[in-house]
């Protein structure tokens, strides 16, 4: 079925009409992470997308998005009720528009950039391929700016985690050796360069040390 | 030695043990092979991902398999299945408010898929007449098993899959809580799932699938046909590791050990999953417990060798309810996607004569056998339903 998508003989390009087209198109996001769908929201909206609508939890799923009729879904792959999808695409002939995967055959590049980003995007049969593959670039740039934002997130964390477990060791040496800050600090570089470890790994053993002799 | 490596898609069920075993229990580096499971969230992301090729191969729900390579349902990618994961392993599970319901419809021993379902289409028809909302069932996927065993079950005693009930898909996780909620009445889902919804005391075990049909090519190894035509060599390797691992499985021996690594792979609890991987299941809260040797079929050449007879029967369930056109090139095509000719190959030996299972390979509960010939099983049934010729999903 996705491959009517093909079959479109309408003119394409951005005539204003086509322009009055994309932003009349009703866009439902179904993704569990608020901070993701809010980053690809506003994405859609500055590219002139005014009927943006999220689903964060997937209760009464389908019942929803019939009431609202969507032309475009986009859903992460990590959510399981992806199968659900599946199945209303196949009811929806029967009661509603068709709709349809967004890839047709020929367009491995596009779904294997989109599985890569970790987003799937389910179209109404008949939209213009031009304007789907203007959404679907802009959700795959957007899902992966959210995972770098993501991955730089996690790795302050850790680093926050580091420095806490460092200030410990610190106190704890400062506490049994009588020494400074500084003192206590060099003394943990020193230990980590002779035996070939980060610092931080030197600090955990301090600490695990020091909760065994306690 | 350096070992290949693949990378396989998969579901955390029960039915996953072939690859599971082969990749934790050596079967893989065996065959200079190592497997990297990659554990996913729905069979729409398996079947993509293994489509462009993320995925070398997957663990798949055979009638995807099916239409995969048919082209109905999703983009045309001809796949391949050169090994049975499993034959059975499903159980229809219903609320204990439904189960008292058609208890008390019955005609005869519930226990009988026939009776079972005639007191169903009664409960529904009574529903209809007092207005009352009509069934929901839930199933794992549109070209699953649990949706055919479903409607096979409930068309026998009378009741229409698209007008007396609602069909609705549901991720296996979440099939216990949906009848806790009310969300679904009953549902068809594989193991652990349904044990889990009794252990948990919000359902009933009413029929195990093997008891609709005897014989049912659940899951599937699945490659696609182009990377197995570069990858021959992997393919047929690949296919000595799972059956290495399938003979493991089936040998009653290593049940704990099965469970065990079954257990890290799905995070449920090893009992529930021996008891599964013996056929022995707890079928309401409490305690009763029925046996079947038939439930699960996970290793032997019975279960692992791919029979093109069970792709044309599930091919004909997608005729027979509408989601595929009835063709006798499709036939063909769907019966192509079962490659009994490499596990062969891979093995080196003639397959044995077949040895048990049902006469017809296929041991539906009731109705003529099936010999493979779609268009007559797909008119015997609509000539059962007089007047009502339409039987459709996709209209």
């Amino acid at each position: 079925m996705a491959g009517t998508l093909n079959g479109s003989d309408s003119p394409s390009g951005a005539s204003p009409a086509g322009e009055l087209r994309d932003s009349s198109l009703k866009i439902v996001i179904v993704d569990e992470s608020p901070v993701r769908s809010a980053i690809l929201e506003d994405g859609l909206r500055e590219a002139g997308f005014m009927h943006v609508e999220r689903l964060g939890d997937t209760h009464n799923l389908l019942k929803r998005i019939y009431a609202i009729d969507p032309d475009v879904i986009l859903i992460d792959l990590e959510n399981p009720s992806r199968d659900v999808l599946e199945h209303m695409f196949q009811m929806s002939r029967a009661v509603k528009r068709p709709v349809a995967m967004f890839v047709d055959q020929s367009d491995s590049a596009s779904i294997q950039a989109a599985v890569d980003a970790g987003v799937s995007a389910y179209i109404v049969d008949g939209l213009k391929k031009e304007r789907i593959t203007s959404i679907l670039d802009l959700c795959i740039s957007r899902f992966n700016a959210f995972s770098r934002l993501q991955g730089e997130l996690d790795r302050a964390k850790d680093a926050l985690q580091e420095r806490k477990v460092i200030d410990r060791a610190k106190g704890v040496l400062m506490k049994a050796r009588m020494i400074g800050e500084e003192e206590a600090y060099g003394l943990l570089r020193k230990t980590a360069m002779n035996e070939n470890k980060k610092i931080i790994e030197i600090a955990q053993s301090v600490l695990t040390a020091a909760e065994l002799l306690k | 030695m350096s070992l290949e490596t693949l990378r396989i898609g998969f579901i955390p069920l029960v039915d996953a043990a072939p690859l599971v075993i082969a990749a934790d229990h050596g079967f893989a580096a065996e065959q200079r092979l190592s497997i990297e499971l990659v554990r996913e969230v729905s069979w729409s992301n398996v079947r993509d991902k293994l489509n462009i090729g993320l995925f070398d191969a997957a663990h798949l729900l055979s009638p995807v398999a099916v239409a995969s390579s048919l082209g109905i349902g999703h983009v045309r990618v001809p796949l391949l299945a050169p090994f049975n994961l499993a034959l059975n392993g499903n159980a229809i599970t219903v609320s204990p408010a439904l189960y008292a319901e058609l208890a008390s419809a019955a005609d005869g021993d519930i226990a009988d898929p026939l009776v079972s379902a005639r007191a169903l289409a009664r409960v529904t028809a009574e529903r209809k007449t007092r207005g009352a909302d009509v069934l929901n069932f839930g199933m794992t996927f549109p070209f699953s098993n649990h949706n055919y065993q479903l409607r096979f079950w409930m068309a026998a005693g009378g009741v229409d899959p698209d007008e007396d009930v609602r069909m609705v898909v549901l991720p296996p996780p979440y099939m216990a809580e949906s009848l806790t909620n009310g969300q679904v009445d009953a549902f068809c889902v594989g193991a652990p799932w349904n044990s889990v919804a009794v252990e948990s005391g919000v359902g009933r075990i009413l029929h195990f699938g093997c008891e609709i049909v005897a014989s049912m090519s659940e899951k599937v190894l699945a490659v696609r046909e182009q990377w197995s035509k570069t990858h021959p060599e992997t393919v047929a390797a690949l296919i000595r590791a799972l059956v290495g691992a399938g003979a493991f499985i089936a040998d009653p021996a290593n049940r704990t050990t099965v469970a065990a690594a079954l257990s890290k792979r799905l995070d449920v609890a090893p009992e529930i999953i021996a008891r599964t991987l013996a056929g022995e299941l707890k079928v309401s809260t409490d305690g009763m417990m029925r046996g079947d040797s038939r439930y699960i079929m996970l290793g032997g050449d019975l279960a692992n060798r791919p029979d093109t007879l069970q792709a044309a029967w599930l091919y004909a369930q997608m005729a027979r309810w509408g989601q595929a056109p009835l063709s006798d090139e499709m036939c063909v095509t769907a019966q192509a996607v079962f490659r009994p000719d490499l596990y062969d190959a891979a093995l080196g030996r003639a397959p044995a004569p077949r040895d048990g299972g049902p006469r017809d390979g296929v041991g539906a509960f009731t109705g003529p056998d099936f010999n493979g010939d779609v268009a007559a099983h797909v008119s015997a049934w609509r000539a059962k339903r007089s007047g009502r010729p339409r039987l459709s999903l996709v209209r």
